[in-house]
């Protein structure tokens, strides 16, 4: 009779132990709010590419962690010149693209050259400018050498557009992506959803999702109900507005992260009155970024008094600088002999953190004597006029690249923002590797960006990411804009 | 009847060519680049220019009209700029999405508006009547979208009957892809169906009049019968008409509708375009679209045709 019961009660535990293994989900369906124009990280500049193929599909010699560091990924090992120009990449042995050819340093000569030759299209070219000749020493190993010291230049090697592709294979990957990921590619339907499924032969270790599906939903209305009916179980870009449809859900997550998005009232610094110093301090006086941040991004998003992200570890706490003053504000504009005050317009792309920004914006500039006209504009009219031809007063927007500050040095860059003793800090940093320089070199570039008032610094744009409560492993913080899956799991 | 549909033939053929033209025309002048938006904010201008090269965008404008007209003519749609696959691969892989939803939305309008609007002729000024048209002035009123919305949270959210969006593809099964297509052809139905039905009533209405209306009940037909076989018959010609325009309506409807049931049809295709400037997938889509409700117009004058014997025997 004891040996029945016990018996029994072994069955029980193991039927349980093998249901609990079988209820573990391994699929999982994530809402993305555009789709990819294709498959190829390494020819656009669209956010969405990276969103569904990095680190899942495509591997770099390094990649880029969650919180922004860099980690080893197809190189497991480098060494560094004492001068700061030779790189030797040690390789993962065994590895092999989705398509089953082997991945070895040839394939690392062939990517780096492709991406950095005349007619590349890669959208992030910039990336491999540092680049003087590209050598294989033997199949596990790549010699790298460098025009000149290059701090960022392992950084730079984790960027989605700096992938590893094969020469078999790099010509369709807009249409059927092959990389040495542990996802491969599936099926796309088009306007629909794209699927990756786990790879079997991958060389590092393996995933615990067997299917992963990207579907897209533009409307940030249709997310919710996708989300509440379980159709969609993760949105890792969830539009704040809409976070406070679920944020009370038990069922479901809602993680608020950083992201590299300096969301800033871009000024076009030639432009009359906008080239006077006072005028552009003025602006920011005028600034109320509590405000912005309470209306245009639902009160989600940190403050910022420079071009640098919070989560940055040399990001310098400058939202003190110009504190909201509209007295002060209209002291400068006085100064500057425009006491009656100015017209001018704002183009407003179309996100809503622009298109409700602005009207913000507006109204805090009116307060001073601004009088701004708002005129809305595509994406599209905004590349066109405003980056490529500069035809504007001010604008908002995000600049989402990570560790972009150099944008200021760059000559002919929409800001018009021209300053050399900015350009010499920017020029030393690219040549300096050593930690403690870096800081401090960076430190200086925030200050005189913030000193120079060249642009109205507004706030970090927050990465509000929605997901089932019981999904485990997707990133918090976007330090790059990608949906890593790798160590994505369901818990029972 | 042939010179009457050689003239209508005629009159649908230039329209096309006008129509390539204008359409043409508008997106060419339309600011932005498709090879800037393409590459983003950090690439160089020299760049841009290689891309624009690879993409044939460097062509004068006059080249580019007619190899693109000339394509059409060898129904030739060109490649998208952004996809970089023939559109009419793109064009088929949405249609069959967008066109059943198009003309399920609009079976649904007519089997709603048609028995309605002949309830409320027969029963004009009683209760009945007032009700069904306090309806339909709600459902002219109310925006398709909000219809969607609502359905969504009724049927996806909470019943759990139908998923709240997407599409499964005709490959997962028939009546999985239907299923998915019932709640988005019901919203875009509903407003349309509102129209006919005020349509067909006032027209029912107007023919309810006539002295042979009288003439029929007089002899003793059953009103029922006066109803069906000759008022409903005779008021058919604005009904008709009506529907037509309505197809236009349908396939402009369903950009509204493909984004909230995050549907792959041609009007997401259309909308993702234009916002790329995918010119070339724009251009080939509208003027298709322009086809497609240039054929139904002229299905509509044929049918008129159908429905009324002294348009056959004219001319």
């Amino acid at each position: 009779m004891k040996l029945w019961k016990t018996i029994l009660a072994a069955a029980a535990l193991a039927l349980a132990a093998s249901t609990s293994s079988f209820a573990a989900r391994t699929d999982l369906v994530i809402g993305i709010p555009l789709e990819p124009p294709h498959l190829d990280p390494t020819a656009g500049a669209a956010a969405a590419i990276d969103e569904v193929l990095y680190a899942n599909v495509f591997e770099g010699l390094t990649r880029i962690g969650p919180n922004g560091e860099v980690l080893p990924d197809l190189a497991e090992s480098w060494a560094i010149s004492d001068d700061g120009k030779v790189y030797i990449f040690k390789l993962h042995t065994g590895v092999k693209f989705h398509d089953g050819t082997d991945f070895n340093a040839d394939d690392v000569k062939f990517s780096l050259d492709r991406a950095r030759a005349d007619n590349s299209v890669n959208a992030q070219k910039g990336l491999f400018a540092a680049i003087d000749k590209v050598e294989v020493v033997d199949p596990a190993t790549v010699k790298v050498t460098l025009k000149n010291p290059q701090g960022s230049f392992l950084y730079n090697m984790g960027w989605g557009d700096a992938v590893m592709v094969a020469p078999e294979s790099a010509d369709t990957n807009k249409e059927k992506p092959v990389g040495t990921g542990p996802f491969k590619f599936q099926s796309w339907a088009k306007g629909s959803s794209i699927t990756l499924v786990k790879s079997d032969n991958y060389w590092g270790t393996p995933v615990a999702l067997d299917k992963a599906e990207f579907r897209i939903v533009p409307d940030a209305a249709a997310a919710v109900p996708a989300l509440l009916s379980g159709d969609i179980q993760a949105f890792p870009f969830f539009d704040p507005d809409s976070v406070a449809q679920v944020k009370d859900d038990p069922r479901f997550k809602v993680v608020i992260g950083s992201t590299e998005g300096e969301t800033i009232l871009s000024i076009n610094n030639k432009k009359p009155p906008f080239d006077k110093l006072q005028v552009r301090q003025a602006i920011s006086y005028a600034l109320d970024r509590k405000a912005i941040i309470d209306g245009a991004s639902a009160g989600l998003g940190v403050p910022i008094g420079s071009h640098m992200s919070p989560a940055n570890k040399d990001y310098v706490d400058l939202t003190g600088h110009y504190p909201h003053d509209v007295a002060k504000a209209k002291e400068l504009l006085k100064e500057a002999g425009l006491e009656n005050g100015f017209k001018a317009t704002l183009k407003l792309p179309p996100p809503s953190y622009a298109r409700l920004g602005g009207e913000i914006i507006a109204s805090e500039l009116r307060d001073v004597g601004i009088d701004l006209e708002i005129i809305p504009v595509e994406w599209a009219q905004w590349l066109d006029q405003v980056f490529t031809k500069k035809d504007y007063d001010l604008t908002i927007v995000s600049h989402t690249e990570p560790n972009d500050i150099d944008i200021y040095s760059r000559k002919d860059y929409y800001f018009n923002y021209d300053n050399p003793a900015f350009d010499k800090i920017i020029a030393d940093l690219n040549l300096a590797s050593d930690e403690a320089k870096r800081k401090e070199l960076l430190g200086q570039a925030q200050k005189i960006l913030a000193d120079d008032a060249v642009v109205g610094f507004l706030y970090e744009l927050p990465k509000v990411g929605v997901w089932d409560a019981k999904l485990q492993g997707l990133w918090e913080n976007a330090p790059i804009q990608a949906n890593d899956l790798t160590k994505v799991k369901w818990s029972d | 009847m042939t010179a009457y549909l050689l003239k209508r033939l005629i009159i649908a053929l230039a329209t096309l060519v006008l129509a390539s033209m204008v359409v043409f025309a508008v997106l060419e002048i339309i600011p932005g680049d498709p090879a800037r938006l393409m590459l983003g904010l950090n690439a160089s201008a020299d760049q841009v220019e290689v891309l624009r090269n690879q993409m044939g965008l460097n062509a004068p404008l006059a080249l580019r009209y007619l190899h693109w007209a000339g394509g059409l003519l060898s129904l030739d749609f060109g490649r998208s700029y952004t996809y970089s696959v023939p559109v009419i691969d793109l064009v088929r892989e949405r249609v069959v999405v967008s066109l059943p939803l198009a003309l399920i939305a609009l079976a649904l309008s007519t089997i709603i508006a048609i028995p309605v609007g002949l309830y409320s002729a027969s029963r004009r000024g009683q209760a009945g009547d007032t009700i069904a048209m306090g309806a339909t002035q709600f459902g002219v009123a109310v925006p398709n979208f909000w219809f969607a919305l609502m359905l969504i949270y009724l049927f996806a959210v909470w019943l759990r009957l139908v998923p709240a969006g997407g599409f499964p593809g005709w490959s997962a099964g028939v009546w999985p892809a239907l299923k998915s297509l019932l709640l988005p052809s019901v919203a875009l139905a509903l407003p349309q169906a509102a129209i006919l039905a005020r349509v067909a009533r006032s027209a029912l209405i107007e023919v309810l009049n006539e002295d042979y209306i009288r003439t029929a009940r007089a002899k003793g037909l059953p009103y029922r019968a006066v109803l069906w076989r000759h008022a409903l018959r005779n008021a058919m010609i604005p009904v008709l008409t009506i529907l037509g325009l309505q197809f236009a309506f349908l396939l402009a409807g369903t950009i509204i509708i493909e984004n909230v049931f995050y549907l792959p049809g041609l009007g997401r295709l259309v909308f993702q375009a234009i916002t790329q400037r995918d010119l070339i997938v724009v251009e080939s889509v509208v003027m298709l679209l322009v086809a497609a409700v240039i054929a139904v117009n002229l299905i509509v004058d044929l049918s008129y045709a159908v429905v009324d014997p002294r348009l056959r025997s004219r001319q």
